[in-house]
């Protein structure tokens, strides 16, 4: 956070991570156009792309906001059997197992609604989105849980660092899990 | 607190915005899904939409966490006035979004053709990032500021607004303003 409010001031601390995460986003771009036939041909794939990237992004940034939390008020131990970090670990997990199923629910029938022909059966994209949303959950954790360990060995506050490189890296991640399980249960 | 407790706090604190965000996220994929005749037109297109709709989330998000702390420290009145503080921030945030779409166009250019893959030409790219990120730019600062200075005249805690606002009008938005981009773009060439 600048101390001046100058656009000078502000670009000076924003612009050079701001071009490093969009340069690790045009990462997550090409795999995407790896396989936009695929998205192309079944369009309740390609209306699964932004909400799965959201919500794993989501998963991510508000675990990575209640382990910075507990680590400021010194509660947080980097220990696989400490409370707040297997309890937050189980809620993400949890939280993607029940939301997932309705994401891809969602977006079938968001298909059929906007006169989309239903390309796939119903229950192909529920699977899509939970195999999906279950493997993202697991590597939100990691990734979040690694991330906040480095801000805490190099005296970051987690809060600045943690945040922006989690929700961007499980964009990527998003788009990486997405094609891997369409190429094993659709393609 | 035992694990189970912390894993149901976690979960009730957590699981309103996540179906706010998820809902918001369908919209978004209808959108995309909508498009699917732009993204065809415009070979590559398709590359930068992780980048064009990330640096909303990032540059607008950036823009309502510092007008909250601003606002906590006493810095920028919740006022809607040309202050010059609020002028510098919504201005930077502008620059620093248009900076950033326009650098995901040109890189995915070259990255698509350093690769032999199918791409349109640089001008086509840049002209619609460029357009995208003005519009979006544009509905996102005077959403931001609206949303943090009436929440916080009314006591919400801005920062807890800004997140779930920013995700979803900026998906939303952001590729709702890509569609009229291209449209733009190719009927002028």
């Amino acid at each position: 956070m600048p101390e001046e409010w100058t656009v000078s001031a502000i670009t000076r601390a924003t612009l050079p991570v701001l071009l490093g995460l969009t340069a690790v986003e045009i990462g997550s771009g090409l795999v995407l156009g790896s396989f936009e036939n695929t998205l192309y041909r079944h369009p309740s794939l390609l209306v699964l792309v932004p909400v799965t990237i959201g919500t794993a992004g989501n998963l991510g940034s508000i675990l990575a906001s209640r382990l910075s939390t507990a680590l400021h008020l010194g509660t947080l131990s980097f220990d696989p059997r400490d409370d707040d970090l297997a309890g937050n670990a189980l809620a993400t997990v949890t939280l993607a197992l029940s939301v997932f199923p309705v994401v891809g629910a969602g977006a079938w029938g968001a298909t059929v609604l906007t006169g989309g022909h239903p390309d796939l059966s119903v229950l192909t994209v529920v699977a899509v989105s939970l195999a999906s949303g279950a493997a993202l959950a697991l590597l939100a954790v990691v990734v979040t849980v690694a991330a906040t360990y480095a801000a805490y060995r190099l005296r970051l506050d987690p809060d600045d660092v943690v945040i922006p490189v989690v929700t961007n890296l499980c964009d990527v991640l998003g788009v990486v899990v997405l094609f891997a399980v369409v190429q094993v249960l659709v393609a | 607190m035992s694990i189970r407790d912390v894993a149901a706090d976690a979960y009730r604190e957590a699981a309103p915005a996540l179906v706010a965000s998820m809902i918001g996220g369908l919209f978004s994929g209808v959108v995309l899904s909508g498009m699917r005749a732009e993204l065809r037109l415009v070979p590559g297109l398709i590359v930068c939409v992780p980048a064009l709709l990330a640096t909303r989330g990032n540059v607008y998000g950036s823009l309502g966490a510092r007008l909250a702390t601003g606002l906590h420290q006493g810095l920028v009145r919740p006022h809607f006035e040309a202050d010059d503080r609020l002028l510098a921030a919504g201005a930077a945030a502008m620059a620093n979004g248009l900076l950033a779409s326009v650098f995901a166009a040109v890189l995915a250019f070259c990255v698509l053709l350093a690769l032999g893959r199918e791409v349109a030409g640089l001008g086509v790219l840049v002209a619609v990032a460029l357009i995208a990120g003005l519009l979006s730019g544009l509905v996102l600062t005077g959403a931001v500021v609206a949303v943090v200075f009436v929440g916080f005249r009314r006591g919400y805690n801005p920062d807890a607004l800004v997140g779930p606002l920013v995700t979803t009008i900026g998906d939303v938005f952001g590729l709702a303003f890509l569609v009229v981009a291209v449209r733009l773009v190719l009927e002028v060439r």
